[in-house]
């Protein structure tokens, strides 16, 4: 109603000093015409700048996770990352993942062109929203999944590689999977449901991560004689604060996702997308707040915080349908997955730093199975064909892109720069050069 | 004039130097040191693997004192420090053939 009435001010002031000129009101489109544009566009921007913000928290999460030697490293990879995704959706992606009609598996989209300026309303999208918000709110999402495999591959990549295959994951591979689901392809036909991205966005990330994480090795005396030897992260309050900006962010990237707000549905569907939401992500943490408690004997923070955000990866494919305690209990076995996955994949001696590929990849397979229990019209076949066609597709394609980068120009460090920290022998730049080395 | 050289805990070095300066030392070189000895180390758990943590934080006192006061300054470390359980540190006496104050050129027990 507040909208209706700033929308209407100017013509209700002209009407009150022209009344029989009635006209200008009838030229002029009403709310039921432009509001639901306006709304919606208004939503694709503040669920945006949220979804935004989620960069600021991977690279939190990350900088606290890793060793203070290799923490303006990865807040060089976070910065470079965003940026180049944002670039390479504007080239290529944005209109690769949403090609119009195309045959539903590949189509190569050119420049993302924007409305004209002051468009008129005859001209917009009214049924839709303004392709300025689309095109931003949808580029901050390829941006999260880069954000993904940083994390894994942290502590031993070199820069340039990693960047060069975030050109290729941001502007090529996550636009032609998403085009299967969100623009339209055959997934989407076929009846494969995936709200806000458990494997569209979350499973792709952590897929790539894992063919990251394979073909690089892991970290130098990470696994020796048989035991695993953790390496604690440099700040745990850092790694905190990235955990509660990605749950804040994550409202815009689940509530955003409803893709209309002209309607008192969409309006209350999107309040309902926030409180399953936040509702997930504090069964994930409380789940791994008492897992980890039996099973350790002590609270591991690190792990409480993965399961917040496993929570929030498990609801991601449904956060609308689901009832509150649907929400609970589909976040607590993203918690679970979690907590029993991070040592089973040290068991495989994939070390993946940050807990990446639990998170995002393990818990975003449980939130897309997960649908079937509150979606009536998902069926779990259609959602292990979309689980399998994505992990077949991005884990391959990684694989061979990791495996020519290390065939070109190599992706990993020298042992020695290794061992000093990708800070000074890569960047020649601490992040804390008044600490002692530790 | 001897140096000692004592480890103790991180925690016992206030109630240390109190005792220590209550009883007429007048300086003390304190350091933050790693190292093992009975003790050897611990176990903690980070992600759900265990690893062993093979130093222990401990604080170095260097105390250059004259030899009249030897004994009362390791018996008052001894008291002080003592937990009673295992890691309370260690106390080591060498010889301490000069000191020198550097404002004043006093040497030996004057410089102390």
């Amino acid at each position: 109603m507040t909208t209706k009435t700033l929308i209407n001010t100017g013509l209700a002031a002209a009407m009150v000093s022209a009344l029989p000129s009635l006209a200008l009101a009838q030229d002029a489109p009403g709310f039921d015409e432009i509001g639901p544009y306006i709304m919606t566009t208004l939503l694709f921007c503040m669920a945006g700048f949220l979804v935004f913000f989620m960069a600021a928290g991977f690279a939190m999460l990350e900088g606290g996770l890793v060793r203070s030697k290799n923490v303006t490293m990865q807040m060089t990879k976070n910065i470079g990352l965003f940026s180049i995704a944002a670039i390479m959706y504007w080239l290529v992606g944005f209109n690769t993942m949403y090609p119009g009609d195309f045959n539903g598996y590949f189509a190569i989209g050119g420049l993302t062109v924007l409305d004209p300026v002051g468009v008129a309303a005859a001209d917009a999208a009214l049924d839709y929203a303004s392709v300025g918000s689309d095109f931003f709110f949808q580029l901050v999402f390829v941006a999260a999944t880069a954000s993904i495999v940083s994390g894994a591959v942290a502590e031993r990549i070199k820069l340039w590689p990693f960047l060069i295959f975030v050109v290729v994951l941001t502007g090529i591979m996550y636009p032609i999977s998403g085009s299967w689901q969100w623009g339209g392809g055959w997934l989407s036909e076929a009846g494969f449901s995936d709200f806000a991205g458990s494997t569209v966005v979350h499973s792709v990330g952590g897929w790539a991560a894992l063919a990251g994480v394979i073909v690089l090795g892991p970290r130098l005396g990470k696994y020796k004689d048989g035991k695993v030897n953790p390496m604690p992260g440099s700040n745990l309050a850092l790694a905190t604060l990235g955990t509660f900006i990605l749950w804040l962010g994550w409202f815009g990237f689940n509530g955003g996702s409803q893709l209309a707000m002209g309607t008192v549905g969409d309006v209350s569907d999107v309040s309902r997308i926030f409180a399953n939401t936040n509702m997930a992500a504090a069964s994930g943490a409380v789940t791994a707040l008492i897992l980890t408690q039996i099973m350790f004997k002590k609270v591991d923070l690190t792990m409480v915080l993965n399961g917040a955000l496993a929570g929030l990866v498990s609801i991601t494919a449904e956060p609308l349908a689901p009832s509150l305690f649907q929400a609970l209990w589909i976040g607590a076995i993203g918690g679970v997955i979690v907590v029993l996955t991070i040592p089973m994949l040290d068991k495989f001696k994939l070390d993946d730093v940050v807990g990446a590929i639990p998170v995002h990849l393990f818990a975003g397979i449980w939130g897309t199975i997960a649908v079937v229990f509150s979606n009536g019209d998902a069926n779990i076949v259609t959602q292990i064909t979309g689980i399998v066609a994505y992990g077949v597709f991005t884990f391959v394609a990684s694989l061979v892109v990791w495996f020519i980068l290390k065939a070109v120009m190599g992706i990993r460090v020298e042992e020695e720069a290794e061992i000093n920290g990708l800070d000074t022998s890569e960047l020649g730049m601490e992040a804390y050069p008044e600490f002692a080395k530790g | 004039m001897k140096l000692i050289i004592a480890t103790i805990k991180p925690f016992k070095l206030e109630e240390v130097r109190e005792a220590l300066t209550g009883i007429g030392v007048r300086g003390m070189m304190v350091t933050e040191i790693k190292g093992f000895g009975s003790q050897s180390g611990h176990t903690e758990i980070y992600r759900g693997a265990e690893y062993a943590v093979n130093y222990v934080p401990k604080i170095k006192l260097e105390i250059a004192v004259a030899d009249s006061m030897v004994d009362q300054v390791v018996e008052t470390i001894n008291a002080t420090a003592r937990t009673g359980k295992i890691g309370d540190g260690k106390v080591f006496i060498l010889d301490l053939e000069q000191a020198v104050r550097v404002r004043t050129g006093e040497t030996n027990d004057d410089a102390l």
